[in-house]
């Protein structure tokens, strides 16, 4: 497998109004393969939304490089037409549907890009179909957006970005303003545009039980790499990923706790029956140790 | 607010009319506009008449959604006709008071002005705005203009934001709605008092609403910046309008209506009252 991004000593600063420059990503060299689930997790501020805004050109680089499937998009002799080429492949998904719905019908916003795109009418007409099909939104096709719930719309939205065909799929905190039920609508798209549609997926989030999900876990703090595995090996570091004021899964939280009290329980399982029996067998295991 | 602007007067159904392409209806609208002024006689009225009750059947737009339209008219149309009975000076004087003429003539025109600006009326909102979605309309306009893209008029630009504010628009009101509540909940007394007390007490109201207006803004351009927008050049569009025969022979019977009504005026000019 080849990398379909790749930084190289990548930074950004913010310059505010008072002249003072924020350095929101610093020095950020990582390679990511096609096909990998990478969630992104960091505390407010860390520079996940910077570095994802770098990756298809939204902002400029200050200094580094951006290698996106082995082309240089921080070389100078990169084009307008390349840029878009790039804004195509790599997708955006942003925190709130609402602000990313541009037209009135749930199958003309997905056309949107498309269009953009200058791609011929009945070919986008597939496209749209089969985008709205893969998000389960097809019923909706005539709906106007507004009506639609929080996962809906957001559904709507990621049906756009797949309307374009793209590579990479960025995920901005997509399922932070969502219900726990829209959260789990578009949490099971995502993972099926990965783990079915082979498509690259990096997931900013906030929650941790979402991370536990990845193929992959990055942990950004004050701007640059702070950890950077698998889920497994990121969560059971707990003492670390307290100190970057991040928190870990409910069921690692739980263990290590309980190791704390002198139990020793493996801090690697995420889901809540496997982590219950685990616990209890290791509890009885304790009391009839200590009787 | 139950309130949907988005969709303006638009009242949903499948008929002719509602299923005719949005150019055609907007070149439909503008020859039946001349036709109404074309009408000079009796007959012509007649025929008038009827073509606007035909439209209205076609429509199957209840007759009450129509009525109810047409009050905010009604003071104008009051007006008109007294302008003209009191003002227009004409051969038959029918009523004579001090200073006060009435002539045959002036009442004929007001009648005739009255059922001209009915008809002008029920014409437009039968066509377009009961039956033609805001959205359709725009696509419409921006299709039909498309040969005015080469003079550099913003035609695409135009539409886009047409485009992008009916799609905000009921967030927006749902946005108002929401600030509202809050800031009543904390004690804010919105719809009392004097004038100025009143707009003082929309500042609270407004200052969120265009901070969060802004910035949605500002979120709006960078997700269509990602999906590769870069105004109208070199785009397609998924749903091209495509005219069908139907759309040819609804255009057409505005034409064939207005040159009746020019071989009326000519064979019949005995007969014509209004000027
Ligand atoms: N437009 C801007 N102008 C100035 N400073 C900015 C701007 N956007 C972000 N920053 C600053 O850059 C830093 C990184 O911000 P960024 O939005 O990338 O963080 P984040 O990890 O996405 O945070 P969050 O979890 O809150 O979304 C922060 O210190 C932030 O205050
Ligand atoms: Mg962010």
């Amino acid at each position: 497998m080849s990398a379909i991004i790749k930084t190289e000593h990548l930074c950004y600063s913010y310059h505010t109004e008072e002249n003072k420059k924020v350095q929101a990503v610093n020095d950020v060299s990582i390679e990511i393969e096609e096909g990998q689930f990478v969630a992104i997790l960091g505390h407010n501020g860390s520079g996940k939304s910077t570095f994802a805004k770098l990756l298809n050109m939204i902002l400029t680089p200050e200094s580094g490089k951006i290698f996106i499937d082995g082309k240089e998009l921080t070389s100078p002799d990169i084009t307008e037409d390349d840029i878009y080429d790039i804004r195509r492949q790599i997708g955006m998904v942003f925190q709130n549907p609402d602000n990313q719905i541009v037209a009135t019908i749930v199958e003309e916003d997905v056309a949107f890009g498309p269009e953009n795109l200058g791609i011929p009418s009945d070919e986008i007409r597939k496209r749209v179909d089969n985008a709205l099909e893969t998000v389960g939104m097809k019923k909706y096709a005539r709906h106007a957006p507004h009506k639609l719930s929080g996962g809906q719309k957001q559904r709507v939205a990621i049906a756009g970005i797949i309307a374009m065909m793209p590579r990479c799929i960025i995920f901005d905190e997509s399922t932070a303003m969502l219900d726990p039920l829209g959260r789990r609508e578009v949490m099971d798209t995502i993972e099926r545009l990965n783990r079915k549609d082979g498509k690259t997926v990096l997931h900013i989030t906030h929650y941790m039980g979402e991370a536990t999900r990845a193929d992959r876990v990055i942990v950004m703090r004050h701007g640059s790499v702070y950890m950077d595995g698998t889920p497994k090996e990121i969560f059971t570091r707990v003492d670390e990923l307290w100190e970057a004021g991040l928190e870990v899964p409910q069921t690692t939280e739980f263990m290590h706790g309980l190791n704390e009290l002198g139990l020793s329980l493996p801090l690697d399982i995420f889901e809540t029956e496997p982590c219950a029996e685990k616990s209890a067998e290791a509890i009885l295991k304790w009391i009839s140790d200590h009787k | 607010m139950a309130l949907d602007i988005s969709i303006g007067q638009y009242f949903e159904g499948s008929s002719v009319i509602h299923k005719a392409d949005p150019r055609v209806k907007l070149i439909s609208v503008i020859l039946y506009i001349t036709v109404i002024f074309l009408a000079k006689n009796m007959f012509s009225f007649a025929l008038l008449i009827l073509s606007a009750i035909a439209l209205i059947i076609i429509s199957r737009i209840p007759i009450k959604i129509i009525t109810k339209g047409m009050k905010p008219l009604i003071l104008i149309l009051v007006f008109t006709a007294i302008l003209n009975i009191f003002w227009l000076q004409g051969d038959t004087l029918v009523f004579e008071f001090g200073i006060i003429h009435i002539y045959l003539e002036g009442i004929m025109t007001a009648i005739f002005m009255i059922i001209r600006i009915t008809i002008l009326l029920i014409g437009t909102s039968v066509i377009l705005t009961y039956t033609t979605t805001p959205i359709a309309l725009t696509d419409g306009l921006e299709q039909l203009l498309e040969p005015l893209k080469k003079t550099k008029l913003p035609v695409h630009e135009f539409s886009m934001m047409m485009t992008i504010a009916l799609r905000f628009i009921p967030t927006l009101i749902e946005e108002t709605d929401k600030i509202m509540n809050a800031q009543k909940a904390r004690g804010a007394d919105i719809g009392s008092g004097g004038i100025m007390q009143r707009a003082k007490a929309l500042i609270p109201i407004l200052i969120p609403l265009f901070i969060s207006a802004f910035r949605r803004a500002d979120e709006l351009s960078t997700a269509m910046e990602c999906r590769c927008y870069r105004g109208g050049e070199g785009r397609t569009r998924m749903s091209k309008l495509k005219l069908r025969a139907g759309d040819v022979v609804f255009a057409g019977t505005f034409i064939v209506l207005g040159a009746l009504i020019i071989i009326i005026n000519i064979y019949a000019p005995g007969f014509n009252l209004a000027y």
